[in-house]
């Protein structure tokens, strides 16, 4: 068995969560403090992906980054850089297509966090940024790290988003995902079996820790 | 002196109840406010600190234009860094006793000096969740005196402290005070409770 989609895909888990959260942390700060028009609109755009079908986001995406029009037309032009058929564009796609679940625990973690222990940082002659590192992300430690688990996770399991902008290119975006698909299609059951169970194991240990680190209480992943 | 002329819209259950407060606190005093539950006196001392911005007003600081929605000058908190004993404590849950005063200031002997006036020595290595109701308390004001304020502004800060450790502790509190010139403004319910320590009284009663 091929085990390049196995690593691929980990690679892409990888990488999208690393993103995520470099990403995610400031914007879901910025989105708990208050809210406002552009907020709320942004927050729907954040969320779209978990109603919107893969399938339909990956065409958007694959309108947007063909390098025959617009935004990929102007990238390739420009940076020579492409999104479509590309391991990159594979990032991008789960980058938009997992966001709703880290930022999603992450603001609601800091929404939860009582106003008076910024304040009170703040009469210490803290800043904001210093106030965030050392009172509030030490106390939202077990939503950050259920946002990265669950990111990681969601990311593993990716199938429409990435087979419309990445296609199925062996080595390249030919995720394990999409290998079980490509196997069964080709009446190869034994190759779907082995990176079913692969995906299945990794997928139900990474929940399981989930629950494990919020000892036992489940915790939705927009909560 | 601390000039303080401002206004401030409440949210009320019977409407809307207007802040209206024009007060002057001499350097060094020391001030127990009161007034009813509801009537703003958190508030008050909240829009001091800076964190929370009046419609209108004026606050001054030993010269210092602290507030002047006139000329939009609004200095941050961080800048006016007044002491500040909140009514539910704020506690940083992730950081011990030592941690919040270490947090606070890097002075090594300040920070020993505290801990003995808060009979807290023992507990520095526990996190909040470990402590009393007077021990979260009492970190509570140590952590806001850990930044020697000019200005210290304290939102029910004894009422969980039993009789005994309160008369121990407000001697020594008052020792520091008058060390440092703090002016300080106390928000209290109990009218018995700070007799002795103050003379001067505001009552706090929204229009």
């Amino acid at each position: 068995m091929d085990l390049t989609p196995i690593w691929l895909t980990l690679k892409l888990a990888s990488i999208t969560t690393l993103v995520l959260l470099l990403i995610g942390l400031p914007v879901a700060y910025w989105l708990s403090k208050g809210r406002s028009v552009i907020k709320i609109i942004l927050e729907a755009v954040i969320t779209m992906p978990l109603v919107l079908p893969p399938s339909v986001l990956g065409f958007y995406l694959l309108l947007a980054f063909s390098p025959q029009h617009g935004v990929g037309k102007w990238l390739q032009h420009n940076f020579n850089v492409q999104f479509v058929f590309s391991f990159q564009g594979l990032i991008l796609a789960s980058v938009i297509y997992s966001m709703p679940f880290m930022i999603g625990p992450i603001k609601s973690a800091l929404q939860q966090l009582p106003l008076s222990l910024s304040q009170a940082s703040y009469t210490l002659g803290k800043t904001e940024r210093q106030t965030f590192i050392h009172v509030l992300l030490p106390n939202i430690r077990s939503s950050v790290l259920t946002a990265v688990i669950l990111t990681f996770a969601h990311t593993l399991g990716e199938f429409g988003v990435v087979l419309m902008i990445g296609g199925n290119i062996p080595g390249v975006t030919r995720v394990a995902s999409i290998a079980v698909y490509d196997s069964v299609e080709n009446m190869d059951y034994p190759a779907a079996n082995a990176y079913s169970l692969i995906l299945f194991s990794i997928t139900f240990i990474m929940v399981i820790s989930v629950f494990v680190f919020n000892k036992y209480k489940a915790k939705s992943p927009l909560e | 002196m601390i000039t303080v002329d401002i206004e401030k819209k409440l949210r009320a259950y019977k409407g809307q109840q207007v802040l209206k407060i024009a007060a002057q606190f001499t350097a060094g005093s020391i001030t127990k406010i009161y007034g009813p539950s509801g009537s703003g006196k958190t508030t008050f001392l909240k829009i001091i600190a800076g964190l929370i911005a009046p419609e209108k007003g004026k606050i001054n600081v030993d010269g210092n234009v602290w507030l002047d929605t006139g000329s939009n000058i609004s200095l941050s908190p961080q800048k006016r860094k007044t002491g500040f004993v909140f009514q539910n404590y704020a506690l940083f849950p992730n950081m011990t006793v030592q941690q919040h005063l270490e947090y606070a200031t890097d002075d090594v002997q300040w920070i020993k000096r505290l801990l003995a006036i808060g009979k807290l020595e023992t507990f520095a290595v526990y996190k909040p969740e470990y402590l009393s109701g007077g021990q979260q308390q009492r970190l509570a004001i140590l952590r806001a005196m850990a930044i020697k304020p000019k200005l210290l502004l304290m939102d029910e800060p004894f009422s969980a402290l039993d009789p005994k450790m309160k008369s121990e502790l407000i001697p020594e509190l008052k020792l520091l005070w008058d060390e440092l010139g703090t002016t300080i403004l106390i928000v209290s319910h109990n009218p018995q409770e700070l007799v002795g320590l103050t003379e001067n009284e505001m009552e706090i009663n929204p229009l």
